[in-house]
């Protein structure tokens, strides 16, 4: 796995709170048996509703980090949501706070999902608003998220930061070393042995 | 055993594999349950890099959220449904896992399925592809909802990589009032700590008022737990789950249950057990809920209006104008009285049994409104079979319900079962997501199946109290 240890893109703006999975992709178009296609279906009802969605703008095409509010992407677990913002074009996302199944997805997919302050959200937004064009920087081992002259705090949790930095977030090469762990540790679950 | 441990942190324990290098433990998996919409990815996986499933007989598969609820003949008039069908009984086929199917009479919804074969039992680590996986936490086990990723490493390991929440235990004692379900009590703690202010926690549930709830109740305020941001909730064991758990098809038999009994009752938080975290409620403040907004906490209770924007955190205010936008209500009207054009029982929140015995009760000798489309959809082939042995299904569709197959139908309408334009539906399920029920711009009003009954014969956003002892004219 690489290590994931700066994302630098252009932003798109979605300063919402509550965003829910269902809204960044809708149920009807998860009858698919591969996550392939879901790109273009990245919150299509919220685009067909508003015809300012900044998902249809063309300034914020090509934009590879997305700002957004607080608990974004709650809701289901379905991998499906945070597949089909990668396939959009997204790598990282910067937002007040997550739902944690959500986040826990982004992270063993290598999307950082970082959180700043309410503040420097809208410092940002307002500086995408005004110069799409602006690259910014989320930088992993600072813990910085640099916008031109700017510089801004976020967090992640360490578990998550030391994943994505070491290039092992991708845990199922981990999980399958224990093998031989595994069955000892089950062998003493009264109900794997059923109860014998 | 030290006494101040909690019931989540003794299964946490005993399952713990190993602690990674990324803090997060290496958690044993006792029961992975699978569905047609998260699991095809996984198998890929699997494919892709020449792995098998470790433990086939832990995993357990069945269809519910694409399935067709007016007839499940195969082929289904949907491709897309079919291909989805076709791919999770390749799947289990080649890799050794039981598929309860359309044409086994055990099919249902996965959150129903589970607890009713016995599947689910207290001390296990429970895992599926799905958030509402927390409804199994009504039996004293944690059960947590997972991404396609992690799919595949259960299936590859039977373990996952996670780190360890806090534990809240939410206190609840006292009388509930009459016509005040489980529903309702999930519905309030979510109205009262937030949709966010579970995260990081897993909930414990105690007091009188749950000791005293069936199974199914439980069952009920524990799949919500996630709506209001939990990782999980649970209720410790007790002689109601053993009780449940007694001859299940996959329950410990004989002597082994008893063995299993004991275990199950000695994992209970004790009465020194230690909390992270603990919030009180009285039963007796509760009232029927009624959600009005898109999110799980925008609810009231029955005999409110709704709340100004203006009485709402500043913080908060775009989201609530956007609500009431969405759902075109207003500020400072009553929620009973409001029109609806559909009703829905049904979901792994209230799609059981004794959910559809109680709204039967409110529904026997009355008809629902001349402009109302209402449907049942049980949660499993066997809970339909009950019910029609019963005469419940009967009682509904003289009372002008359809009566369906089991499904996950429109709770989030993956199947045809869908709202059209902005229908307004007083819905049993657990999301009022815009959008969430297959329209783009449906609208949804989360209330138990009582309420939701109650509605239907209305036509509007009803009080069941009301209809609770009166004899239909
Ligand atoms: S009934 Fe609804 S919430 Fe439950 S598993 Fe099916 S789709 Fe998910």
């Amino acid at each position: 796995m690489n290590k994931i240890e700066s994302i630098t893109g252009t932003c798109i703006p979605l300063l919402l709170d509550d965003i829910d999975t269902d809204r960044i992709i809708p149920a009807r178009f998860l009858r698919c048996v591969t996550f392939e296609g879901l790109g273009e279906h990245a919150f299509e009802d919220d685009r067909q509703q508003d015809p300012d969605h900044p998902f249809d703008k063309p300034q914020y095409q090509g934009a590879s980090i997305l700002l957004g509010g607080r608990n974004f992407g709650c809701g289901s677990s379905r991998e499906h949501a945070p597949q089909s913002l990668i396939r959009w074009g997204i790598n990282a996302i910067i937002a007040e706070s997550y739902a944690e199944i959500f986040f826990g997805n982004c992270t063993s997919l290598g999307v950082p999902a970082v959180c700043a302050s309410r503040a420097t959200l809208e410092t940002l937004n307002q500086t995408i608003q005004n110069h799409p064009e602006q690259e910014i920087t989320v930088d992993l081992l600072t813990m910085k998220i640099i916008c031109g002259e700017q510089q801004f705090d976020c967090t992640l949790p360490e578990n998550a930061r030391a994943a994505l930095t070491s290039g092992t977030y991708d845990f199922l090469a981990q999980l399958l070393k224990s093998t031989d762990e595994i069955k000892a540790q089950a062998a003493a679950v009264p109900y794997f042995t059923s109860f014998a | 055993m030290s006494n101040t441990k909690n019931l989540f942190d003794k299964v946490w324990d005993l399952h713990t594999v190993k602690t990674l290098e990324s803090g997060q433990d290496q958690l044993l998996i006792g029961l992975h349950l699978i569905h047609e919409v998260t699991s095809p990815q996984a198998f890929e996986m699997l494919r892709d890099r020449g792995l098998t499933v470790l433990f086939p007989e832990r995993t357990i598969a069945t269809v519910d959220h694409i399935v067709p609820t007016l007839s499940q003949a195969r082929p289904f008039a949907d491709d897309l449904a079919e291909e989805m069908m076709t791919a999770i009984e390749k799947n289990c086929r080649e890799f050794g896992v039981t598929l309860l199917d359309v044409n086994d009479s055990r099919q249902g919804i996965v959150h129903v399925v589970g607890p009713e074969q016995g599947l689910t039992q207290p001390g296990m680590t429970i895992v599926c592809g799905d958030s509402h996986t927390s409804t199994h936490g009504a039996f004293g086990s944690i059960a947590l909802g997972i991404g396609t990723s992690q799919v595949a490493h259960v299936l590859a390991t039977q373990t996952m990589a996670l780190g360890r929440p806090k534990v809240r235990q939410i206190l609840i004692n006292g009388e509930l009032g009459p016509g005040v379900t489980a529903k309702d009590i999930t519905l309030y703690v979510i109205r009262k700590l937030g949709v966010q202010g579970g995260v990081g926690y897993a909930y414990e549930y105690a007091g009188d008022v749950f000791d005293r709830m069936s199974m199914e109740e439980r069952m009920t305020v524990c799949n919500m737990s996630i709506e209001g941001g939990a990782r999980c909730g649970y209720i410790n064991p007790d002689q109601t789950t053993v009780d449940y758990l007694k001859g299940r098809p996959f329950s410990p038999e004989g002597a082994a249950f008893d063995k299993a009994a004991q275990w199950w009752l000695s994992l209970a938080s004790g009465p020194d057990a230690k909390f992270d975290d603990v919030v009180e409620f009285d039963a007796a403040d509760i009232e029927p809920t009624v959600t009005w907004g898109i999110t799980p906490a925008q609810s009231v209770g029955i005999s409110e209006t709704l709340a100004p924007i203006s009485s709402y955190p500043e913080d908060e205010q775009t989201l609530i104008k956007e609500a009431f936008r969405y759902m075109d209500l207003k500020e400072n009207q009553p929620i009973k009285g409001q029109k609806i054009d559909v009703a829905f029982i049904g979901s792994c929140t209230n799609s059981r049994i004794s959910d559809l015995r109680e709204a039967a009760k409110v529904v026997e000798g009355r008809h629902v409104s001349e402009h109302v489309k209402a449907l049942v959809v049980p949660g499993s082939q066997l809970v339909r079979k009950q019910a029609m042995e019963e005469g419940l299904d009967k009682i509904f569709t003289d009372a002008g319900f359809e009566w369906r197959e089991a499904g996950c139908s429109m709770c989030l309408a993956m199947n045809p079962d869908k709202l059209v334009g902005n229908e307004l539906c007083a819905s049993s399920s657990n999301r009022n997501f815009k959008g969430r029920q297959g329209s783009p711009t449906g609208r949804t009003l989360l209330m138990s199946p009582t309420m939701v009954a109650a509605a239907a014969i209305n036509g509007c956003v009803s009080d069941v109290r009301e209809m609770l002892n009166t004899v239909p004219v």
